[in-house]
């Protein structure tokens, strides 16, 4: 009988848990897909926020991604490399990395936001006024490049942590045969091991995409902006982003009755993005590990 | 690796059986030392490993660099101190009050109502989603059939990947309405909606965390529990969640300083009020929430600006002693599991 009651209640609490992923995603989708249209994906937001479309924030959002995957894909992928192939596990280097790696992850979003504001911001911006701008505030203020530069440290850990199991999966004996024929362990990792580990690389770079684009603590005070009506040009302008769009438009509006088709059709659009994004990354790597599974097999 | 693989000098040369290309060309490819700038490439790999400690240094740094005036500038010292945040605000004739009014003529800056509500909205979080998600573990690694558990598993994580702000629209939108229906608490948005919205986040951490755990206790402990005729559930209740509470522990360990660090969520379903009060039915104000809305109207370096700051230095300290916790609960449990 006990038995039963405990069956009965860890099913029920999975069942909670997947009701409420459920429910919250039939909800936008429910309420968010009528709104979607042509012009909703390429106009900007008019009339007080209660018409138009999110093109600008869905151009803004791409930017600011895009900056930040080319920023933290290059550096992660190395980092997982050198910790998976060159670093003795126990050295102590390695275990600084790692120590690193896992306080990053666990750094409050808003404390990037922080960090980026006092260090990118006022600090390199400033500098890099002084220094080239004759004082001009050019990138001593908030701008796309900041903002991407903070998301960037922002998904390292991300990057980071998939590549490396991506880069461990890779089987040992690959490794072995490729050096028993002479090729040099440069040679090793970037002809044999990397080409293998590419879909769990991918995956990572996905998994960044997908996390960086649904932040918005970060960018609070590091370059999204309100309502513009131009597109960012430089890599110094302000920008309008998704997420920020949808705090702003559930957030800031008068009349939230009137603003409710809006904000939902944004927070689909956004959704759309990073979760059908993580949907790709789950199913890439639950195929990676079946084929690796049944190769070792 | 590298100390398994031998060096070039050292391999023997296979001159006689060497392939008949090889022995042909002056100087065949396996002889050859590897050109200068995999070298140059190896040590540019490694100095790009670093990048994460800088990063990290950098933000510890740069948060205690603008805390800093707190300690020792005159000018934010006549406005704020370390211990005037720490006790009531007396100002006119008013009486003595735990008051966060940054803003107003005279400013205020007790931190005590922050810290409450941090506290009050994470204590929810922690409450709902850590008996949720173990349960929800125990459910996919012990109980569920193959097929179910290959679902579940990727569909909970899925949590993970939906937007904080998507989180915050659907407390603020739907779940406050649910519990304002259900428990007629004081205010709309409050502790108790923040929290539940909040207890989604840390849901996945958690269940991942549990499953890995469970799905890790050696299937030997299992068999020698049902061999000795203990059923099913009273295996998994007394050998096998015991075997993985170290794992357990780190989850909720991690989804508590998850939790105290989220932000956006807090900003759109607590309310936002900065009272000194226990009750979850009444609007709350938490650190994250306080940064998140305060910092873009601070002019750079006022006292406002690095009292911020050492809110968001408090929020460091909490989530780095969090991560190291955790991190000694799980090596603490591996050095054990080692020696047995």
């Amino acid at each position: 009988m006990r038995d039963a009651s405990l069956v009965a209640a860890t099913a029920i609490a999975s069942a909670i848990v997947v009701g409420m992923l459920l429910v919250i995603l039939l909800d936008v989708v429910r309420s968010g897909a009528s709104v979607i249209s042509g012009t909703f994906l390429t106009a900007a937001p008019s009339g007080g926020m209660q018409a138009g479309g999110v093109g600008p924030a869905i151009f803004g959002t791409a930017a600011l991604t895009i900056l930040m995957t080319v920023a933290v894909v290059p550096v992660g992928v190395i980092t997982a490399i050198w910790l998976s192939e060159y670093a003795r596990p126990d050295s102590r280097l390695a275990r600084a990395v790692r120590l690193a790696v896992a306080n990053l992850a666990g750094v409050p979003s808003i404390v990037f936001g922080l960090f980026g504001l006092g260090f990118f911001v006022q600090t390199i911006g400033r500098g890099l006024d002084k220094a080239a701008y004759g004082g001009v505030a050019t990138y001593g203020k908030p701008g796309l490049i900041w903002a991407a530069l903070t998301l960037a440290l922002l998904t390292m850990p991300v990057v980071i942590v998939a590549t490396e199991e991506a880069l461990r999966a890779v089987p040992r004996d690959l490794r072995d045969a490729s050096l028993a024929l002479g090729a040099t362990k440069f040679q090793t990792t970037f002809q044999v091991v990397v080409p293998q580990a590419m879909g769990g690389i991918l995956t990572s770079a996905i998994l960044a995409v997908s996390r960086g684009a649904g932040e918005v603590a970060p960018i609070l005070f590091t370059g999204a902006a309100y309502f513009l009506v131009e597109l960012p040009t430089h890599l110094n302008d302000q920008f309008m982003n998704l997420g920020y769009h949808v705090y702003v438009l559930a957030t800031q509006s008068p009349d939230v009755d009137k603003t409710r088709p809006q904000l939902y059709g944004t927070v689909l659009v956004l959704l759309v993005l990073t979760f059908l994004l993580n949907v790709v990354a789950v199913v890439i790597r639950i195929r990676t590990r079946k084929a690796l599974a049944s190769a070792r097999a | 690796m590298s100390a398994t693989s031998p060096s070039r000098s050292e391999q023997v040369p296979l001159a006689e059986s060497a392939p008949r290309e090889a022995r042909e060309s002056a100087a065949p490819a396996w002889r050859r030392s590897p050109p200068r700038w995999h070298g140059v490439a190896e040590a540019l790999i490694k100095t790009t490993a670093l990048v994460a400690i800088v990063a990290i240094v950098l933000i510890f740094v740069f948060i205690a660099a603008e805390t800093l005036p707190l300690f020792t500038s005159h000018e934010v010292r006549a406005e704020v101190t370390p211990s005037t945040m720490a006790w009531k605000q007396t100002w006119g004739e008013a009486a003595a009050r735990w008051s966060w009014q940054p803003a107003s003529e005279i400013p205020k800056y007790s931190i005590a109502p922050l810290i409450i509500g941090s506290l009050k909205i994470t204590v929810v979080a922690v409450l709902v989603g850590a008996p949720l998600g173990i349960l929800a573990a125990i459910f996919t690694s012990q109980v569920a059939p193959r097929w179910l558990r290959e679902i579940l598993k990727p569909t909970i994580e899925l949590l993970a990947g939906i937007p904080s702000v998507v989180i915050g629209v659907f407390a603020l939108l739907v779940m406050a309405t649910w519990t304002h229906r259900l428990f007629g608490l004081e205010h709309r948005l409050n502790a108790v909606v923040a929290g539940c919205a909040l207890s989604l986040t840390i849901i996945p951490l958690v269940f991942t965390l549990a499953e890995d755990a469970l799905s890790s206790v050696p299937k030997s402990f299992a068999d020698a529990s049902l061999a000795l005729g203990a059923s099913k559930m009273h295996t998994v209740l007394h050998v096998m969640v015991p075997a993985a509470l170290p794992g357990i522990a780190a989850g909720v360990v991690l989804g508590f300083g998850r939790a105290l660090g989220e932000t956006m969520i807090v900003v759109m379903a607590s309310g936002n009020a900065a009272l000194v009060s226990w009750s979850l039915g009444v609007s709350t104000r938490t650190i994250t929430a306080t940064i998140a809305q305060e910092m873009a109207e601070v002019v750079h370096g006022s006292p406002h600006y690095v009292v911020l700051f050492a809110l968001g230095a408090v929020l460091l300290l909490f989530a780095f002693a969090t991560n190291v916790l955790a991190m000694r609960i799980v090596e603490s449990f591996r050095r054990k599991r080692g020696g047995s």
